[in-house]
C-alpha cells in the first residue's frame, strides 16, 4: 500500500465516495504528501471543511477533522486557529462552498491574514447536488440549472484571494500533480493566509453534460489550457485566448492575525 | 467624604452583568457581529477577554460569529456569541450544528422588537418559539430568562455550566430592558460559585467521541490539538463520530440527544413560585415582564385578590409537570409576555381545561405595565 495512504488516511474509512475519474483524490493525495514532506505533527493538524464533494475529504484524513455547515469552514477554522494558534489549520473547500455561500468568509479570512491554508477543490460545478452551475463555471457552459448555457461570469478564485489580502495565492491542476504538491507545500509554510486553487475534473456532473470526453481528455485539457503565469504574461495578447494562468499569483509577508492578537495579550500583561 | 463602595458591589447594566458572570464561569472566547441591543456584550468582551488570555473576534457576519465560537469551543475554550433578533435568525443553522455535534456554547439573545429589523432599541420577547424551533429538525433546547441584572449574572454562569455539562448550546434569552437596565449587583466570592467544566477523556486508545458508557450522560469531549484525532460532523453519525445513514443509528443518536434534557429535568428546570400557596389566579411570566407581573400581584394582594406568580427561569425545557399540578387549584392562569402569544401556547397545551387561560401581550416595543396585567385579570371578575 502507498505509504502516504497508510500513514495519513483513515484506512477503515476507505474506499472513498468520490466518482470514478474524479480529481479530488489526487488533491487529497498531494495534500498528505506535502504534509509528509514538511514532517508536520499529525496530532497538531486540524482539517476543516464545509459541505460538498471536496468537503468529504477530511473524513478520510487522520487528523482532528471538522465537517461543518455549507460555506462556513473558514469561519469555524478561524475560531479554532485563534483559540489555539499552535495548531496547523487547513481548510478544504469546493468552488461553490468557498466562493458562493462561503465567499464572504473567504475574502475576510484573506483580509485578516489569519494563518490558515485553504485548498479549493475547483471542479467548476456543484457535483454532490447533481451539476448546478457554480461561481467558477465558465460562461456558456451547460449545467442542470443553466440548461441553455450559463450567462453568469465566473470568479477567478486565486486572483480574488490575492486581491482580498492573502499572503499567498496559487493555482494548479490535478494534471500538474507534482506542481500542485509543491504549491501546497509552499502554502503550508506561509505565516499568514494561504490559498491554493486546485482545478479538478468532475466527469459525472460537468464533463458528461459539456461533452468533455473521457477523463483522460479532461486531463489533456488541463495540460493544454493551463500555463505558468510567467509564460502567460510573456505571450502576446492574441495568443492568450483560451489559456489560463497557473502558478504563484502572490507571495508576500503581512502581519498575521493571531500573532497580532498575542501582542495585545502580552501588552496587557505588561501593563499589570 | 466619599463613600467607598465595596468592590464586590457594582451598579451595572444587564449586559455587563452577563460578561461579569461569563468571566467568572471561565469564559475565554467570543465570536460575534455587532447588533443592537447586544453590542455591549461584544464591546466588553473585546476589553476583558485579552486580559485573561482569552480571545475576542469580530467576524464578518452573524453566521461566522457563531461558527468561530463553535470552532473555539472544540479546542477546549468556553465560548460565547451574542446577538439580537435578526442575528438570532441568521445563527439558526449553526445552532443546530452545535446541537448535533454536541459542542458546548452560550448564545445570548438580547431580544428586540421584530419581525425583520423591527424595533432595534425596544424590548420584546418574540423569539421564544424560535429558540425552541428555529433550527430545523428535532433537537433539545435549554433557554434561560433572567428578570434582573443580578439574575443575569448568575444565569450566565448557569448557562456555561449547563452547556459544559450537557455538551450543547445553551441560550440566554434576555431582552432590551434587562440588557440595558442598571441595578446594583453583588458579586459572590469565587469559592461560592459552582463552576462545571466539560469532562475530558484521559485515554486515547479506543476513544469513542460520541459513545457513552453506562452512567454517563454525555460522551467525554477531547479538545482539538490534544492528539485524539477524531472527526466531527453535522451529519447523522455513530459512536465513532463518522457519518452513518443507518436509521437505527440515527434513532439512537436523536434519542440520546433528546434524553440529555428530558431525563435530567430535575437538574435543568428552574422556576420561581411567588405567593402561590393560596393563589386563585396564576400570573405566568418571565424575563423583564415578570417585574411588572410581580408589581401587579402586590397591587392585587392589597386589594384582596389572591394572585401569585409562576415565573419561568428556564422557558425551555418548559416546567410542564409543575404547572399542571398548580393549575388544578386555580381559577385563572394569566400569561404575560412581550409578544402576541408564544409561551401561552405551551401553557394551553399543558393546562388544558384545568383553569381558564388569559393572555396579556404586546409587541409594539413598549413594556407591559402592572396595570395592564391587573386589568386583564379583572375583566374576568
Amino acid at each position: 500500500m502507498n505509504k502516504y495512504v497508510k500513514k495519513y488516511l483513515r484506512n477503515d474509512k476507505l474506499a472513498h465516495m468520490w466518482c470514478p475519474g474524479c480529481g479530488h483524490g489526487i488533491i487529497m493525495h498531494q495534500i498528505i504528501k506535502a504534509i509528509d514532506n514538511l514532517g508536520l505533527d499529525k496530532d497538531n493538524i486540524c482539517v476543516v471543511s464545509g459541505i460538498g464533494c471536496s468537503s468529504r475529504a477530511p473524513g478520510y484524513m487522520d487528523f482532528d477533522t471538522l465537517h461543518t455547515t455549507h460555506g462556513r469552514a473558514l469561519a469555524f477554522a478561524t475560531g479554532i486557529k485563534l483559540a489555539n494558534p499552535d495548531m496547523k489549520v487547513i481548510v478544504v473547500s469546493g468552488d461553490g462552498d468557498a466562493s458562493a455561500i462561503g465567499g464572504n468568509h473567504l475574502i475576510h479570512a484573506c483580509r485578516r491574514n489569519i494563518d490558515i491554508t485553504t485548498i479549493v477543490f475547483n471542479n467548476t460545478i456543484y457535483g454532490m447536488t447533481g451539476g448546478q452551475f457554480s461561481p467558477t463555471t465558465a460562461t456558456n457552459d451547460l449545467a442542470s440549472t443553466a440548461p441553455y448555457g450559463s450567462i453568469d461570469r465566473p470568479f477567478d478564485i486565486a486572483k480574488l484571494a490575492a486581491a482580498a489580502g492573502a499572503s499567498y495565492s496559487a493555482r494548479s491542476t490535478v494534471y500538474h500533480a507534482n506542481n500542485l504538491e509543491k504549491l501546497i507545500e509552499e502554502a503550508l509554510q506561509v505565516k499568514g493566509f494561504s490559498l491554493v486553487e486546485a482545478m479538478s475534473m468532475c466527469p459525472t456532473s460537468y464533463g458528461r453534460r459539456n461533452k468533455k470526453g473521457t477523463v483522460s481528455d479532461m486531463l489533456e485539457d488541463y495540460k493544454e489550457t493551463y500555463i505558468n503565469i510567467n509564460a502567460f504574461n510573456k505571450l502576446p495578447l492574441e495568443k492568450r485566448e483560451g489559456k489560463i494562468e497557473m502558478g504563484v499569483f502572490k507571495n508576500e509577508t503581512y502581519p498575521e492575525y493571531t500573532a497580532e492578537y498575542q501582542k495585545i495579550i502580552d501588552r496587557l500583561k505588561g501593563d499589570k | 467624604m466619599k463613600m467607598k463602595m465595596k468592590s464586590n458591589v457594582q451598579f451595572v447594566q444587564g449586559n455587563k452583568a452577563c460578561i461579569l458572570g461569563a468571566l467568572d464561569a471561565g469564559y475565554k472566547f467570543y465570536g460575534g457581529y455587532p447588533i443592537t441591543p447586544s453590542t455591549e456584550l461584544a464591546e466588553l468582551s473585546a476589553v476583558e477577554l485579552p486580559k485573561v488570555g482569552g480571545k475576542f473576534i469580530q467576524m464578518e457576519d452573524e453566521i461566522a460569529g457563531i461558527a468561530a465560537a463553535i470552532g473555539a469551543s472544540l479546542t477546549g475554550k468556553k465560548s460565547m456569541t451574542a446577538t439580537s433578533g435578526p442575528g438570532f435568525s441568521l445563527k439558526q443553522e449553526n445552532i443546530g450544528y452545535a446541537m448535533m455535534a454536541e459542542i458546548p456554547l452560550v448564545i445570548v439573545n438580547v431580544q428586540r422588537g421584530g419581525p425583520s429589523t423591527g424595533l432595534p432599541t425596544s424590548p420584546a420577547q418574540g423569539d421564544m418559539m424560535q429558540a425552541k424551533w428555529g433550527t430545523h429538525g428535532d433537537h433539545p433546547v435549554i433557554a434561560l430568562t433572567p428578570e434582573s441584572v443580578q439574575e443575569t449574572y448568575y444565569m450566565t454562569i448557569r448557562a456555561f455550566n449547563l452547556a459544559e455539562k450537557y455538551r450543547m448550546p445553551v441560550m440566554l434569552m434576555t431582552d432590551e430592558v434587562i440588557g440595558h437596565m442598571r441595578e446594583k449587583i453583588v458579586i459572590p466570592n469565587k469559592e461560592d460559585i459552582e463552576i462545571i467544566d466539560r469532562v475530558q477523556p484521559n485515554e486515547k486508545e479506543g476513544y469513542l467521541p460520541y459513545g457513552v458508557k453506562d452512567g454517563e450522560t454525555v460522551p467525554k469531549m477531547a479538545s482539538f490539538g490534544d492528539g485524539y484525532r477524531y472527526h466531527v460532523t453535522g451529519l447523522a453519525h455513530d459512536e465513532t463520530g463518522f457519518p452513518s445513514n443507518s436509521n437505527e443509528n440515527a434513532k439512537r443518536l436523536l434519542d440520546r440527544l433528546m434524553n440529555k434534557v428530558n431525563h435530567n429535568l430535575d437538574d435543568i428546570l428552574d422556576y420561581e413560585e411567588y405567593m402561590l400557596e393560596d393563589a386563585e389566579h396564576i400570573v405566568l411570566s418571565y424575563g423583564a415582564t415578570a417585574r411588572s407581573a410581580r408589581a401587579a400581584i402586590k397591587q392585587m394582594r392589597q386589594e384582596g385578590i389572591k394572585a401569585g406568580m409562576f415565573r419561568l427561569k428556564t422557558v425551555w425545557p418548559f416546567p410542564e409537570e409543575r404547572l399542571l399540578e398548580l393549575s388544578k387549584n386555580v381559577k385563572n392562569v394569566l400569561v404575560a409576555e412581550m409578544n402576541l402569544g408564544q409561551m401561552v401556547l405551551e401553557v394551553e397545551r399543558v393546562v388544558k381545561d384545568n383553569a381558564k387561560i388569559l393572555f396579556c401581550g404586546r409587541a409594539d416595543g413598549e413594556i407591559i405595565t402592572p396595570e395592564e396585567i391587573v386589568e386583564t385579570l379583572k375583566e374576568e371578575f
